[in-house]
């Protein structure tokens, strides 16, 4: 039987949450004996080769393409899981949510104290998508199935999680890994 | 600063006893001579009553009525109740943005009139109504929007606006109002003939642990919603340790369909007061506050003069009646439009000039009320019940009314019925039988108890209206067969989203999130379990909230959707693509769109 599928994405995050992936060190071996990567920044996998037991999303959704991804990870996993609280709440991205847009692209690109942009272009390539009136944390866009909490969340919980789930075994982890304070 | 705001400031704040415990009396002052409480005025405030000045903002930006930002001379307060927009507030809305050329919330350009929302103003009965300053004017229509419109922009000045006079003490030249009373039905103890001062003598000839009694044998119970036996209260309070007592007044109605209070203090303001001091002479209190919500202040007038006439006559003041040693007064404390100043604990923080936060129990008011001293807060209706009981005597106050709810109960019936106003009942009253008497028979629902309360619908009309199965403070509002029975409750959810004084986050985020899926279910994208989630939701925020306005407020959603299962049920679909349906890629864009100059081509249109 051909191992399960695990895909993995960072939306509007700082790539802080796969970091917590690799630091599970040695035991990624483990994973791999139980698991194969699809589509993840892991393995440099683009587009989705086919269906995934398990999402795993970074980051909340900034811009278009962010969502293109989140709902193209909903269509092709059976869990999809917000890691970390970028893809929960928002996170720091989702700070610009009480700032229109207009001044949030004027003070990064204009305005801004160390801004040199002496053509005063604001950046603007239909290869560049284009930005949401504020920042989304992933279950407002998309069905989510499970909320991990942690900024980032540590990588016992992360392998915790996956071990469960792959092993068809109830997420229940302990008090230590989900308590932030 | 100008010379002008500080000597008129210091004027107010001296004529207060450069009390801070008078806040809302000086920031309601210094609000009404210059639109604003600023932030040089909120110093000097500060500075007067030797205060921080985090204490004076921390009460400004607490009520309505209070503002830090300048306001026109007249501010036009317009209900939009859910009763309001039953009879039409919405197209009224409309009318008044026409004639003024301006938006809800904002000031016209001269600077002269500002344009506001209010909830409930206690005119459900005469609705769409709206308040222009102190002045209420009912009966709204386009037609008369455009004809007060026009006699404001006269004069400015909201006393001289024309109008017809309502009935009873609403012609007073005092109160020189167009409120109606729309006293439907006069039951035997409130607006029966009754004989002024008989209560009060009878009480003065007897002890005070015998008017107790008297009260306690009248198994008389607050009429404010709670229900807690009165003659109780006035014991623990009597009881209570310390000299200095208080016995307060709750005329802060703000539970959206009731207004049996204002119709009480406009024709039973003696019996009131009358009630008021055989209270004060019971627990052994000198002094009564009358907390006045602030929508109602143009019947301040009437009342004080009707509290000056009770001095001359010595039923205030020094020794009254002759009864040596047994001195009580009354003052009037102006509320300034805060439903959550209705609940006792943040009604008295109100009277002492704080912010209106509820208090953490115990201590009770009883044992520790206002200023630290043991304190009876009753309902105007309670207190106005004492000289009946009395007058005529305990055995006779119980004859009528259901077994453990004896004597009778005001009504303020408004919505969808043919004749709204206050009725006087017997407790024990079938909700068909109160249907047929307003003319409302094909009533899908009925609010029993304002929104707090609970909404009922046809299978509940064999109940009874009492403290043991239907309890109410006295609002019933009517909805009738074509109503939306979840609009209905998102209505009344937002006013409790505003409403919430936001000190606990069950109440304060709890009702923000109920309203927010309710809006989901009424714009087509709710799913079957929205209805789970808000079920859990409510429930958490009634257990968790630390007041009584958190503790009811998810009553409409709880109580709708189990009476009106259906029509909920109606209205949601299960999604099986896994994307969130609330979710609008084309509203996320635009924005940015609109910026780049160029459309998404990710998602093409």
């Amino acid at each position: 039987m051909s191992k399960p599928k695990v895909a993995t994405a960072s939306l509007a995050g700082c790539f802080g949450c796969h970091m917590s992936v690799l630091d599970i060190d040695e035991r990624i071996l483990k994973l791999i004996e139980l698991v194969d990567f699809d589509k993840s920044p892991v393995d440099d996998i683009k587009e989705f080769t086919g269906r995934c037991a398990v999402g795993l999303i970074e980051g909340g959704c900034a811009n278009e393409e962010n969502v293109r991804v989140l709902q193209d990870f909903r269509r092709h996993c059976d869990v999809l899981i917000s890691v970390g609280d970028c893809a929960t709440m928002g996170g720091i991205p989702a700070m610009r949510n009480n700032i229109p847009l207009k001044e949030c692209l004027d003070e990064a690109y204009l305005n801004g104290p160390t801004v040199y942009n002496p053509s005063g272009i604001i950046p603007n390539d239909k290869e560049i998508p284009l930005c949401l009136d504020k920042v989304y944390p992933c279950h407002e866009v998309v069905k989510i199935d499970y909320h991990m909490p942690g900024c980032p969340p540590s990588a016992d919980t992360i392998w915790q999680t996956l071990v469960a789930l792959l092993t068809n075994k109830p997420v229940d982890l302990p008090y230590e890994l989900i308590k932030y304070d | 600063m100008s010379v002008n705001l500080t000597s008129a400031i210091k004027e107010i704040c001296k004529f207060c006893g450069n009390d801070r415990t008078r806040m809302m009396d000086i920031v309601r002052a210094v609000q009404q001579q210059f639109g604003q409480v600023s932030d040089e005025a909120m110093n000097y405030i500060a500075k007067c009553v030797n205060c921080h000045r985090v204490e004076v903002e921390s009460v400004v930006s607490f009520y309505v009525f209070l503002s830090k930002k300048q306001k026109g001379g007249v501010v036009i307060r317009l209900c939009n109740d859910v009763v309001d927009k039953m009879s039409g507030s919405e197209v009224v809305a409309e009318a008044f943005e026409k004639e003024l050329g301006i938006k809800f919330g904002q000031t016209t350009p001269d600077g002269k009139i500002t344009l506001e929302y209010a909830p409930c103003i206690g005119m459900c009965d005469q609705s769409p109504a709206a308040l222009f300053n102190d002045e209420i004017i009912t009966y709204l229509s386009t037609d008369k929007v455009k004809e007060v419109v026009a006699d404001i922009k006269k004069h400015y000045d909201p006393s001289k606006l024309k109008h017809r006079l309502g009935d009873g003490h609403n012609a007073d030249e005092l109160v020189h109002s167009c409120v109606h009373n729309n006293i439907r039905n006069k039951g035997r103890v409130i607006f029966a003939e009754f004989k002024p001062e008989a209560g009060l003598k009878n009480a003065l000839a007897m002890s005070s642990v015998e008017v107790i009694n008297e009260v306690k044998n009248a198994r008389l119970r607050g009429r404010g919603g709670a229900g807690f036996p009165t003659g109780m209260k006035w014991q623990f309070t009597r009881g209570a340790a310390g000299e200095k007592k208080y016995i307060i007044c709750n005329a802060d109605e703000g539970e959206p369909g009731t207004f049996k209070d204002r119709v009480l203090l406009t024709e039973r303001a003696d019996m009131l007061f009358e009630g008021m001091t055989i209270g004060g002479y019971a627990i052994g209190a000198d002094e009564g506050i009358l907390y006045l919500r602030g929508e109602y202040a143009y019947l301040r007038k009437f009342l004080e003069k009707v509290l000056a006439d009770r001095r001359s006559r010595n039923l205030l003041g020094k020794d009254i009646l002759g009864k040596k040693g047994f001195n009580f007064d009354v003052r009037i404390q102006m509320g300034a439009g805060a439903y959550i100043c209705g609940e006792e604990t943040s009604l008295i923080s109100s009277c002492e000039g704080l912010r209106g936060d509820p208090k953490t129990r115990p201590p009770f008011p009883a044992q520790k009320g206002y200023l630290g001293k043991p304190t009876s807060v009753n309902n105007v209706e309670t207190l106005c019940c004492v000289p009946r009981v009395l007058e005529m005597g305990a055995a006779w106050f119980v004859e009528v009314g259901s077994a453990g709810s004896p004597s009778t109960k005001l009504l303020s019936v408004s919505g969808d019925c043919k004749q709204p106003g206050v009725y006087e009942i017997p407790f024990g009253v079938k909700v068909s039988e109160l249907l047929k008497m307003v003319g409302a028979e094909d009533a899908q629902a009925l609010l029993i108890g304002g929104p707090s309360g609970q909404i009922v619908g046809s299978a509940d009309f064999q109940r009874t209206i009492c403290y043991d199965d239907l309890a109410t403070g006295g609002a019933v509002v009517v909805f009738g067969p074509e109503r939306d029975m979840v609009a209905v409750a998102a209505d009344y959810m937002e006013f409790f989203v505003e409403e919430s004084c936001g000190y606990c986050t069950p109440c304060r985020a709890g009702n923000v999130l109920l309203k927010k899926y309710l809006d989901k279910i009424l714009t087509g994208c709710g799913e079957p379990e929205d209805l789970d989630i808000l079920q859990k939701l409510g429930e958490s925020v009634k257990i968790t909230s630390r007041c009584g306005l958190g503790q009811t407020s998810p009553n409409p959603v709880l109580t709708t959707l189990k009476n009106f299962r259906k029509s909920y049920e109606t209205k949601v679909k299960k999604t099986t693509n896994g994307m969130q349906p609330t979710f609008d890629i084309r509203k996320a864009v635009k924005g940015a769109e609109t910026i780049a100059k160029r459309d998404s081509v990710i998602f093409v249109k």
